[in-house]
């Protein structure tokens, strides 16, 4: 039997299995450690996530290679995606642990937890199969579940991770059941593979495209666009705000990336089927996510519909990169929706390190009110909010503003001005919310005088994401073309 | 002759604020006049451009260009002509006056508002130099958020209702003109310099769709009847430095927006929609006249009266005689001075009774001799009497529209009447007769500060009111150059 065994090539893979090993070695050495020395847990996270970003950063050769009987793809696509992840589930780390230590959360599980997920996104990242990409979502799904239920004794968390369950548990049944349906059609499961299989012709179109309704909607449950966004309110609501930060910033990234390799690597050929079904889906997000914001008195709930609105956003630009069969505009609208993504994680991490940075033991600063007046506590940490506001509301100099304008414009290229028009007109109603976080903060008297305390740690690296956001704001370029150049590698 | 004169007049301020927000509201003293020395400086700069400027040539002058979002073919790209020169020495020489009109009566958070106005004039700046129409799309819409603390902050008590409205009302235009701005980049094959847009060639239904666009982000902005109801709020609520800012440089935007986008680049459009745009602009004249002729609060009367007077501006525009246009390019920095000089008045007289009604004046002139004189005079200014610059805007505009058409002419001469009618009957009641009450009995005079910031103000009106010349030669080339332009047909 042995005979037959060929041993992969795990060089490509060689960040995930870094992760799966130390995932293991965390969860060992948690063991005997007590409360008091859960820092070296916290330590040991943070240096794992330097290391992947390590290697990454070192086996990057701009080439695609593929390993693991092709189940495993390594681009310049996946690997600058990556970076982006460390990035982010380092700064989920450093908001959270105060918050965490404070509610008595700070336990191993949340790390292994938190790093189990993260290999989860790597491998959804990397997929070339749809196994792969299932494999990749659960072991991220269930992870989350967990995250989100972490605070057991809170009935309002368990709730929200019942419902995230249950419905993820559906989505997963969809995607699934899409997977098989293609299968059925072009029978293979590579996803290179099933875009040959399309174009050679040999598929029965409407298995196919019965196969591609159900594979969108599990897509569009991961990234919460309209109708398959009811779980967002919820679980951001519901779980502990830390946990929050993390579902609301990273996974992002990672079902991004799914849409991706799913729709445009695997599925091009029918892309005039799925790029109706997200236009409709970006047009239902963006005004549903934008008017049900307004009405939000919760913070965490507001931001979660904006959430929705900003997927929206996104998805404008992932449908307008072949435009009536033509794809020469593929890389600048994939790389804007890419674009996007990354600065909505920017300015999804700053937001919710915000609420985390209001918060102290025994007080949620959930509620937009808990804002009255930051501009007296702390004129600086209510500066760096307004940026993330007028960020999210697409307001130059700010890097939201060129995300949007990115998206907008490969809008128009492809012919959807009247979705364009839709859009901004949203985005208008959008900035209302917004701008009611900026009058709570500038035109209010404070209803809370304590001081705002923070670990320097914290203090350092939330200015830096307000000054990231306002940074590549006014110098666009850089991220734009690393965007683009990724896209370019791996096409 | 260097050529970063325009960039040092945008940048100088902008990082003289940070300098002036660092110091902080606690070391009062240096904080304030570290932002009067960067105001005056703001404006030091600005003088070699009136000085250096070639009154011959038609052309940009002053001309910086880099590359700033090459992906996208943005560019970092400054140039004025006859027609921005000017609002950029109006601009800098108005914040000298507010940093100082701001001097004692701000208490709260004095550093932020000297930050804010220091800020706001280097944005506005950007927008009178900017010659690549995402630069100018940029500052255009960063400067709302200056202007929405400033209201929302310092104002008074309906300040959140204003400050949303203001900031709504804008950016609902803009937005529009966003995706105007972006089929322009693809109609011009990937270009966003607006000197090649004004060589685009478009036909006759995507210009009326243009100039549409364009007509709603600076109809709103002029503001022109029926979108004008933001401004009486805004004005009434902001405090006095933020309505002096509001009336003399940020209605000139969107009056310089149609200049600089309307009609050069749609001139079929704007031909063929004239008679709407000189209908709206009588109604705004003649009705909002009447309008300020039955306000109780003084400065609601001075805001109506200042959609009166860019009445006068966008008729100039749009009767397409050399006349028209110069008077209207003169109404509009005339109307800087005067109306800036109106809600100095007014907040002079705010400052000490804490009162903008009417009716709780009377006879200001027996305790306040000084400052009654300095009011009547800028009255008479507003109601446009000769030998002051409120006069040769209005003439100018009157003759040119004459030649047009002698009914339109007629109806814009109203003015005169309403104006004088409206001015000086709101002087006569708060100024003559006897002393009103106890509390106009207790006023003292203007003290040396205010006197020298509504000195300052009166000589610029006596000036331009006797010897134009030095205003209208500069603008004469460029506008000669503008109106052969618009003349031309695009079809």
């Amino acid at each position: 039997m042995l005979a037959n065994f060929v041993v992969p090539d795990l060089y490509p893979a060689a960040p995930e299995l870094f992760l799966a090993l130390m995932i293991c070695v965390i969860l060992l050495v948690d063991l005997f450690l007590g409360q008091a020395q859960r820092w070296i847990t916290a330590l040991l996270t943070v240096t794992t996530l330097l290391g992947c970003a390590a290697i990454t950063y070192n086996t990057m050769d701009g080439q695609s290679v593929l390993t693991f009987s092709d189940m495993f793809i390594d681009d310049l696509l996946a690997d600058f995606l990556k970076l982006m992840l460390y990035v982010s589930v380092i700064a989920v780390l450093v908001y959270s642990r105060d918050y965490l230590k404070a509610r008595g959360l700070d336990r191993g599980e949340y790390y292994v937890l938190l790093l189990c997920a993260t290999l989860g996104m790597m491998v959804m990242i990397s997929a070339a199969h749809l196994l792969s990409v299932y494999i990749g979502l659960e072991l991220l799904s269930l992870s989350l579940y967990a995250l989100v239920a972490i605070d057991r004794d809170s009935p309002r968390a368990t709730e929200a991770a019942m419902k995230y369950f249950v419905l993820g548990a559906l989505a997963s049944g969809l995607l699934l059941y899409g997977m098989s349906m293609i299968y059925g059609a072009t029978a293979t499961l590579q996803i290179g593979g099933i875009a040959q299989a399309i174009v050679a012709g040999s598929a029965n179109k409407t298995v196919l495209v019965f196969g591609l309704v159900f594979l969108v909607s599990g897509i569009a449950f991961k990234l919460g666009a309209v109708p398959f966004h009811m779980w967002i309110p919820d679980v951001y609501h519901g779980a502990p705000t830390a946990i929050t930060l993390f579902i609301g910033s990273a996974p992002k990234i990672a079902a991004f990336a799914m849409a991706l390799r799913l729709l445009v690597y695997g599925l091009f050929p029918l892309a005039h089927h799925w790029q109706v079904m997200l236009m409709i889906m970006a047009v239902l997000s963006i005004g549903l996510g934008n008017l049900a914001a307004i009405a939000q008195t919760n913070i965490k709930r507001m931001l979660a519909y904006s959430a929705i609105s900003h997927m929206g956003f996104m998805l404008l630009a992932l449908m307008s990169g072949i435009v009536g069969g033509d794809p020469s505009y593929m890389i600048p609208a994939y790389s804007a929706a890419m674009y996007y993504v990354v600065a909505y994680v920017l300015m999804s991490l700053g937001s919710f390190g915000m609420v985390l940075l209001l918060s102290r033991a025994g007080y949620e600063a959930e509620n937009l009110e808990d804002f009255k007046g930051l501009n007296r506590r702390s004129p600086w940490f209510a500066a760096v909010m307004m940026v993330l506001m007028f960020s999210m509301a697409g307001i130059p100099f700010f890097i939201g503003f060129f995300a949007k304008f990115s998206v907008l414009l490969m809008a128009v290229n492809a012919g959807y001005i009247v979705v364009a028009v839709i859009a901004v007109m949203f985005s208008l109603v959008g900035a209302f919310y917004y701008l009611r976080v900026v009058k709570l903060m500038y035109f209010d008297a404070p209803t809370d005088a304590a001081p705002i305390v923070a670990p320097l740690d914290m203090r350092v690296l939330l200015s830096a994401n307000g000054i990231a956001v306002a940074l590549f704001g006014i110098f666009p370029q850089a991220i734009m073309s690393l965007c683009a150049y990724a896209l370019v590698r791996s096409m | 002759m260097s050529s970063q004169l325009l960039s040092l007049a945008i940048w100088l301020p902008i990082f003289g604020a940070f300098a002036v927000l660092a110091t902080g509201s606690e070391r009062r003293d240096a904080m304030r006049w570290l932002a009067l020395v960067v105001a005056v400086a703001g404006f030091l700069v600005t003088l070699p451009l009136y000085a250096g400027f070639d009154r011959t040539q038609a052309g940009m002058q002053f001309v910086e260009q880099a590359p700033w979002i090459p992906g996208l073919n943005i560019h970092y790209l400054l140039g004025v002509d006859g027609i921005s020169v000017l609002f950029i020495l109006l601009n800098s020489f108005i914040t000298v006056l507010v940093v100082l009109a701001g001097w004692t009566v701000i208490e709260e958070k004095q550093a932020q508002y000297m930050g804010a106005f220091l800020i706001m004039s280097g944005l506005m700046n950007g927008i009178f130099c900017a010659l690549d129409a995402m630069l100018f799309y940029v500052f255009f819409e960063a400067s709302l958020i200056p202007m929405y603390l400033i209201i929302g902050v310092w104002g008074g008590p309906k300040r959140v209702y204003a400050a949303f409205k203001f900031f709504l009302y804008t950016l609902l235009g803009s937005l529009l003109m966003l995706i105007a701005l972006i089929y322009l980049y693809l109609a011009s094959g990937g270009s966003f310099n607006l000197l090649e847009w004004h060589q685009v060639r478009l036909e006759m239904t995507p210009q009326i769709l243009l100039f549409v666009a364009f007509l709603v982000a600076f109809a709103v902005k002029v503001p022109m009847w029926p979108v004008h109801t933001w401004l009486p709020d805004a004005h009434v609520e902001a405090p006095t430095g933020g309505s002096v800012v509001l009336a003399a440089i940020m209605l000139k935007l969107g009056a310089y927006g149609f200049v600089r986008f309307s009609l050069p680049i749609a001139p079929d459009a704007s031909q063929y929609l004239a008679p709407l745009m000189i209908t709206l602009s009588l109604i705004a004249v003649v009705y909002i006249g009447f309008v300020a002729l039955v306000q109780t609060d003084m400065k609601k009367l001075v805001a109506y009266s200042s959609i009166s007077h860019m009445g006068f501006v966008t008729l100039g525009f749009f009767i397409f005689n050399q006349l028209g246009v110069e008077g209207a390019l003169v109404q509009m920095i005339s109307h800087g001075f005067v109306s800036g000089a109106m809600f100095l008045c007014i907040g002079v007289m705010y400052d000490r009774m804490h009162s903008r009604n009417i009716a709780d004046y009377g006879g200001v002139i027996n305790t306040m001799p000084k400052f009654a004189a300095l009011f009547l005079f800028f009255a008479m200014a507003n109601s446009g009497l000769p030998a002051t610059s409120g006069f040769v805007g209005e003439f100018m505009v009157i003759l040119g529209a004459i030649k047009f058409n002698f009914w339109v002419g007629f109806a814009a001469a109203t003015t005169l009447i309403l104006g004088a009618a409206y001015t000086l009957w709101m002087v006569k009641r708060v100024a003559f007769g006897t002393v009103g009450n106890d509390h106009v009995r207790q006023l003292s005079d203007i003290n040396s500060r205010e006197l020298l910031v509504l000195g300052l103000l009166a000589l610029a009106v006596l000036a331009m009111g006797i010897y134009p010349f030095p205003f209208t030669d500069v603008m004469h080339a460029s506008v000669d150059n503008l109106l052969k332009h618009v003349a031309v047909s695009k079809l």
